[in-house]
């Protein structure tokens, strides 16, 4: 297994690049070619990630494969090209190239102003490089180098093709998570340090994370609380957690649609993975001391998104909220350092992605149609499109945990998991507080239904307002069949359908049965839990 | 008995024993073929529907016919707990279920897959069936059956038709899938694909905001306490290791030194859930508004799905609750089961007095006798409380169902007791027999009526097991349900027919269940044509303008209606002689009265026992003890038939418009005036000073207090939302961030030359910047 398609993940992560190599030898106006190259090559990227798929061995999922190890790439500073897939990573690197290939379906007539479908079909595929070598990377720098490689593409994507307040929305993205990622890097190479400093045999220092994990115990208490802090403001402003998490709403209400996408499905789970990844096992016990308060950070977004999402009057800013109270959840699960609270953070990663991705696709259609995303102008839409407003109710209930829908299994075992902590948590004696914040995240369960029933029964019930109700069709003709609709106001058509249903199928299929992904992603977390049993 | 015979029974416990997991799968298979093919049916997906319904009816009772002969062969046997370990040795594994104290005892038969495993957390999926769940399987799938049969002809035509099969299918398929879980995974599966079926279908005509803030309402008030649900499921994992419901029995009935505070709080966070789902005290807000719901889901809501589903959690997590809240322990007199049940069964009495509302009388009364289940399962009578979920539901949803049937050939799809119905028993004959029979059972009148052996099973536990005040409660209870039934029945039945019955329209007809009415107008406008047909003979001339769709068009008061009062057509009146006569029969399962004792027999597994947990056996049957409550059902029945009779009747009377003043002189007037009712002066005066006033008053608490609560609950979150998004996150905490921001840029300003757009530079500035930050981190920490 250990060398065995070595070849495989590099080929995954870079094949983008070789389509954005051609792409910029066609000419700007040609634009359906220059689309039509990079729907290729993403699905090209996809195809290698469906046969990645097919040759993981499910049994080993604890083990890193298809690895590339210890290659010297830059060899005064230690950083190596190393990269492996295992169960943690492989959900993740999958969906990036899922996620990929259907915002180019949806962007296929859906280029946001002002156009330029090249540059923006460009900038797509940098991103699929940078998500997908996140996930592969195992070595420190090579991660950060991929973890900042998104920044850019993305910041250009709200910048040029955002909303009125691009501008500022992309500089507060770039800024933010700039400064997340310098507090980050001087984290990792004060790691890097420290591991060499302490070790028998500093020569054998290097970034990538088996040495890291190898040498966890180098670390001293207080140095390793100091860099797991360095770590934290990095990953949490990227996840967002609260109060790291004003840059998200901008960013997501600003962004094209296809960026609101992928920063939702993707971008956000590079902060969470990043502490699944490395902070946690790189420094276990630092991660003892500072699990509670990622816990209770982690309660406050959940209910501080959703009362934010109660004071929305914006559709995509509501959802953009309710972005940080899914990702409390995600991060409740983490602070548990237990398996299941982590395999139900892992989890929720995906189906967060899956269904806010979803319902940013399906704020970006509304807004195509109406011209606006202001819930008090918006009623009705069952009617005028029964097939975006089924679509529409049923990702508010996978959004709200249904049990059945991927959402589900992302919430309901962190709160089990929250209940019952970690065996090291509780000889902390952190047991109540935890207690204490299982029953403040299922109230906002609660809240969660709230705002988003409260969302839909006021913009999908209800009759159509007067300014959008033109067209000559509506009620009468609704009552029939429910399939008519104005020419003006459209139901989903058939590239929406295209970018859609595979998310629609898999948030049902994971919500059926989890254990897809549970038995993939669960010998890997073990691995890294086995830290924090009772005594040790 | 099915054709294997005794000796397949012996090598397995059954063909349907073990594959009662179909049950369930058939309708949620149906649910997406309507939802898929429906449209293109010729019955609209409906054949879908009530095809699956039958197959699980079908299933359901093969299901019970083999446990029945499970228990019966136990009976002589006593072996059985060997074969029911190996019955499953095939893909499934075998869960042992329960203790082996009480005689006899039936184990459980359980059918399980993993489902997945997370950690240390292994979650299965399949079946669990003994007594408690064949009872519920088959109540569910039959009266399924039953509603959808009905509903072919009540919503014909409605807007949408395919949708509404769609969800009540679904809606089946949740209740079935919660009652035959073998751990809580599942449960809460079922629990929660109810909750999103009861949005869908309250909220079925959701294009009138009254229905869709009702969808709402349901959906959220039962969330709140769903938050019990996840925490008491995590406290149970915690105490208990498992998330299988026969091991958390097993271990709860027998717990002795484990961590009894949290066992205890188990129980409590789990009844919380139990409050929201089963519209207990103080979460019953929800109840009455989900009648903005067509008839038919507000038949099967009510009667075996949804409200029970509370009911049942405590029911099969018995052991749990019975130990968590130490009930029948020795010298216990009150517990908070018992007490939110009491509250309930009374409150919600009272408030079902000062309804106009058909249907909210008897949501209300459906409230009250969750309150008796609850209230049963707090005292100990696990039987009483089981059973009377059984008898319910058929009774209970017959009213409903009657009620459909009143509105929708009645009263001109009004729900309006005092404007649109009255001297309906003459036209609508059917209805009327099945209204009066279902009626007497609900009030639990002996004999008539199946509610009386299940009723009196639980008071009288309650009076043996030493819970005198709800012995109280109950016999109070009784005699209320009487008395507002009572009310109900002369109002609807009797007296001078008024306005939809007898068939004139009212210009102002703006009662509470417009928005229903409405719905199901628009509906009606379009099936006109064959219901034209159907009411012929009674059509007036003047059905000219398809008047009666009043909320479109406005009518004169007056107006005749095109057709007078009439039976409904056989796809209602089947299902209500049917769901009738079993009112009356479906008792005598269980008639403690006549020394029958098999409904006990047959589900006394599933109580639990072990060293914990001691349930006292149903105390034996007496005329002398039941008297009391029945002594008081009569005098309610007496006493509100001559109150109704006064207060309704006559139209020309002083006492008209009483209901709205409450005047005792005029009371006094009343009775000194009218003779007939001299006698009972003193009682009548003492009961209005005392009930009148008290159901105002809880009828205001309830809209004030309560639902005001709710509401402002509501309105709080809403505005802390916006004052801490306006203050708190755009003002501060985004504030310090654009400072931040600003200056940055400032400082960008000054590095304009360094940073000058080359990627290089700006990555070894940043690199070496970092390095240097992360010595100095290494320097200070070393």
């Amino acid at each position: 297994m250990d060398h065995a398609q070595n070849w495989l993940l590099s080929l995954g992560t870079f094949l983008p690049l070789a389509g954005v190599l051609v792409m910029l030898f066609i000419p700007k106006k040609n634009e359906e070619e220059a689309k039509l190259v990079g729907l290729v090559t993403a699905v090209a990227t996809l195809a290698v990630g469906i046969y990645t798929l097919t040759q993981f061995d499910y049994d080993a999922a604890g083990v890193l494969q298809f690895a590339v190890k210890d290659q010297m790439w830059i060899e005064p500073i230690g950083a190596t090209y190393t990269i492996g897939l295992d169960g943690i990573s492989l959900p993740l690197y999958f969906l990036s190239m899922v996620i990929t290939v259907l915002v180019m379906i949806y962007s296929w007539n859906h280029i946001p102003s002002p156009g330029n479908a090249k540059a923006f079909f460009i900038l797509m595929l940098v991103l699929q490089t940078g998500m997908a070598g996140t996930f592969i990377a195992q070595d420190l720098i090579l991660f950060f180098v991929f973890f900042e490689v998104v920044l850019l593409p993305m910041y250009f994507m709200i910048g040029v093709w955002g909303g009125e307040n691009r501008q500022y929305a992309s500089l507060k993205f770039f800024l933010y998570t700039m400064f997340g990622s310098a507090l980050m890097l001087v984290a990792f190479i004060a790691l890097y340090i420290v591991t060499k400093n302490n070790s028998a045999d500093p020569a054998a220092a290097n970034f990538s994370f088996q040495w890291f994990m190898e040498n966890s115990d180098l670390v001293s208490k207080n140095t390793g609380l100091w860099i797991f802090g360095g770590m934290f403001v990095g990953f949490a402003v990227k996840v967002p957690m609260f109060p790291f998490h004003t840059w998200l709403p901008d960013a997501h209400t600003q962004a094209p649609t296809q960026g609101s996408v992928i920063l939702a499905a993707i971008l956000l789970k590079l902060g969470t993975y990043g502490f699944v990844r490395i902070a946690i096992p790189f420094l276990p016990e630092a991660a003892k001391t500072w699990a509670p308060i990622i816990g209770v950070l982690a309660v406050v977004g959940i209910i501080y998104g959703a009362l934010g999402c109660l004071a929305q009057t914006d559709m995509k800013r509501l959802i953009a909220f309710s972005s940080v109270a899914h990702m409390g959840f995600v991060m409740l699960g983490i602070s548990t350092l237990t398996p299941l609270g982590i395999n139900a953070a892992m989890f929720g990663m995906v189906a967060h992605g899956l269904i806010t991705g979803m319902l940013f696709f399906l704020a970006g259609s509304v807004k195509e149609r109406y011209h606006t995303l202001e819930i008090k102008r918006l009623s009705g839409i069952l009617i005028q499109m029964p097939r975006l407003g089924w679509i529409l109710g049923f990702c508010a209930m996978a959004s709200l945990g249904l049990p059945g829908l991927a959402g589900f299994w992302g919430e309901f075992p962190a709160i089990l998991a929250a209940w019952n902590p970690a065996g090291a948590l509780v000889d902390n004696g952190h047991e109540t507080l935890y207690q204490v914040l299982t029953v403040i995240s299922a109230l906002g369960t609660v809240l969660a239904a709230a705002y988003l029933l409260w969302l839909y029964q006021r913009t999908a019930f209800g009759t159509p307002a007067a300014e959008f109700a033109g067209g000559g069709h509506g009620h009468g003709h609704d009552d029939h069949g429910g399939d008519d609709h104005g020419s003006d106001i459209h139901d989903v058509n058939s590239f929406e359908w295209a970018a859609w249903t595979p998310l629609l199928i898999a948030i049902v299929l994971f919500g059926v049965v989890p254990s897809l992904m549970f038995d993939v992603m669960d010998p890997a977390v073990q691995l890294i839990t086995d830290h924090f049993v009772a005594g040790k | 008995m099915f054709a294997e015979g005794t000796e397949a029974v012996h090598e397995s416990a059954g063909w349907f024993l073990e594959h009662a997991w179909l049950i369930p799968v058939i309708p949620a298979v149906a649910f997406f073929l309507i939802i898929f093919f429906g449209k293109r049916m010729p019955r609209g997906g409906s054949e879908f529907g009530i095809a699956s319904m039958l197959g699980a009816l079908v299933l359901a009772a093969g299901t019970a016919f083999q446990w029945i002969d499970r228990v019966n062969s136990a009976g002589h046997g006593g072996e059985e707990g060997e074969h029911a370990l190996g019955l499953v040795s095939g893909m499934g594994r075998a869960v042992a279920a329960a203790s082996e104290e009480a005689p006899p005892h039936v184990d459980a038969v359980s059918k399980v897959w993993s489902w997945f495993s997370v950690g240390n957390l292994d979650v299965s999926i399949g079946s669990y069936i003994d007594g408690l769940a064949v009872t519920l399987l088959l109540l569910v799938a039959f009266i399924s059956t039953l509603v959808q049969i009905y509903s072919t002809e009540y919503v014909r035509g409605d807007r949408r038709y395919t949708h509404f099969f769609a969800s009540l299918t679904l809606f089946s398929a949740g209740m079935l899938t919660m009652v035959l879980a073998p751990n809580m995974v599942q449960f809460i599966l079922g629990w929660e694909i109810m909750g999103l079926c009861s949005f869908m279908l309250i909220g079925h005509w959701w294009e009138e905001l009254p229905n869709a803030k009702a969808a709402l309402k349901a959906f959220f008030t039962v969330r709140v306490g769903d938050m019990g649900l996840l925490v008491g499921t995590g406290a149970l994992l915690m105490l208990f290791g498992t998330l299988e419901i026969g091991e958390i029995n097993n271990l709860a009935a027998n717990f002795e030194n484990g961590d009894k505070g949290m066992l205890m709080f188990a129980a409590i966070a789990l009844f919380i859930a139990c409050i929201g789902k089963s519209g207990q005290f103080p979460l019953h807000t929800w109840l009455p508004d989900a009648m903005a719901g067509p008839t038919p889901v507000s038949s099967l809501l009510h009667s075996s799905t949804m409200v029970v589903a509370g009911v049942f959690l405590v029911a099969r997590l018995y052991p749990v609750f019975h130990v968590g809240l130490d009930i029948n322990m020795l010298g216990q007199d009150v517990n908070l089961i018992a007490v939110i049940g009491g509250i309930t069964v009374l409150i919600a009495a009272g408030l079902a007095f000062v309804q106009d509302d058909i249907k909210k009388v008897l949501a209300y009364s459906t409230v009250s006798q969750l309150g008796y289940m609850m209230m049963g399962l707090g005292v100990g009578a696990w039987t009483g409380a089981v059973f009377h979920i059984f008898t319910h539901a058929f009774f209970k949803c017959a009213l409903f169902l009657c009620a459909g049937s009143i509105a929708h050939t009645g009263s001109h799809h009004s729900f309006d007791m005092k404007k649109d119905m009255g001297g309906l028993w003459r036209k609508m004959p059917v209805t009327f027999v099945v209204w009066i029979v279902s009626t007497a059972a609900l009030m639990g009148i002996p004999f008539i009526g199946s509610g009386f052996f299940s009723k009196d099973e639980i008071i009288d536990s309650a009076k043996y097991n030493d819970y005198k005040i709800f012995w109280i409660v109950g016999i109070i209870g009784a005699g209320l349900t009487a008395a507002y039934m009572t009310r109900a029945t002369y109002l609807t039945f009797f007296g001078k027919a008024r306005g939809g019955a007898a068939h004139f329209v009212h210009g102002d007809a703006h009662h509470d269940d417009e928005a229903h009415d409405e719905g199901h107008a628009v509906a009606f406008a379009q099936e006109h044509a064959d219901l034209d047909h159907e009411i012929d003979s009674h059509a007036h001339a003047a059905h000219d303008a398809h008047g009666h769709d009043d909320h479109h068009a406005p009518v004169h008061h007056g107006k005749p209606l095109p057709f007078a009062p009439t039976d409904s057509a056989w796809q209602i009146t089947v299902p209500l002689i049917i769901l009738g006569v079993l009112a009356v029969i479906a008792g005598y399962l269980n008639a403690p009265a006549l020394g029958i004792h098999w409904f006990e027999h047959m589900t006394h597994s599933s109580i639990g026992a072990g060293s914990a947990m001691v349930v006292p056996p149903p105390p034996k049957f007496t005329w002398a003890a039941a008297a009391p409550g029945l002594l008081l059902i009569a005098v309610g029945i007496g006493l509100s038939f001559f109150l109704s009779k006064a207060v309704f009747g006559d139209a020309k009377s002083p006492f008209k418009g009483l209901t709205q003043r409450v005047a005792p002189l005029r009371w006094g007037h009343k009775f000194l005036v009218n003779k007939y009712y001299l006698d009972h002066l003193y009682e009548n005066v003492i009961v209005r000073f005392v009930a009148y006033p008290l159901s105002k008053a809880a009828y205001w608490v309830n809209q004030h207090v309560l639902d005001g609560t709710v509401n402002q609950v509501g309105l709080a979150g809403k505005r802390t939302g916006q004052f801490v998004y306006k203050y708190i996150d755009q003002g501060l905490v985004d504030g310090v961030v654009n400072g931040s921001g600003t200056t940055a840029r400032g400082a960008g300003g000054q590095l304009q030359p360094v940073q000058s757009g080359k990627v290089g530079m700006y990555g070894t500035l940043l690199f070496g910047a970092a390095a240097v930050a992360a010595l100095i981190l290494v320097l200070v920490n070393s």
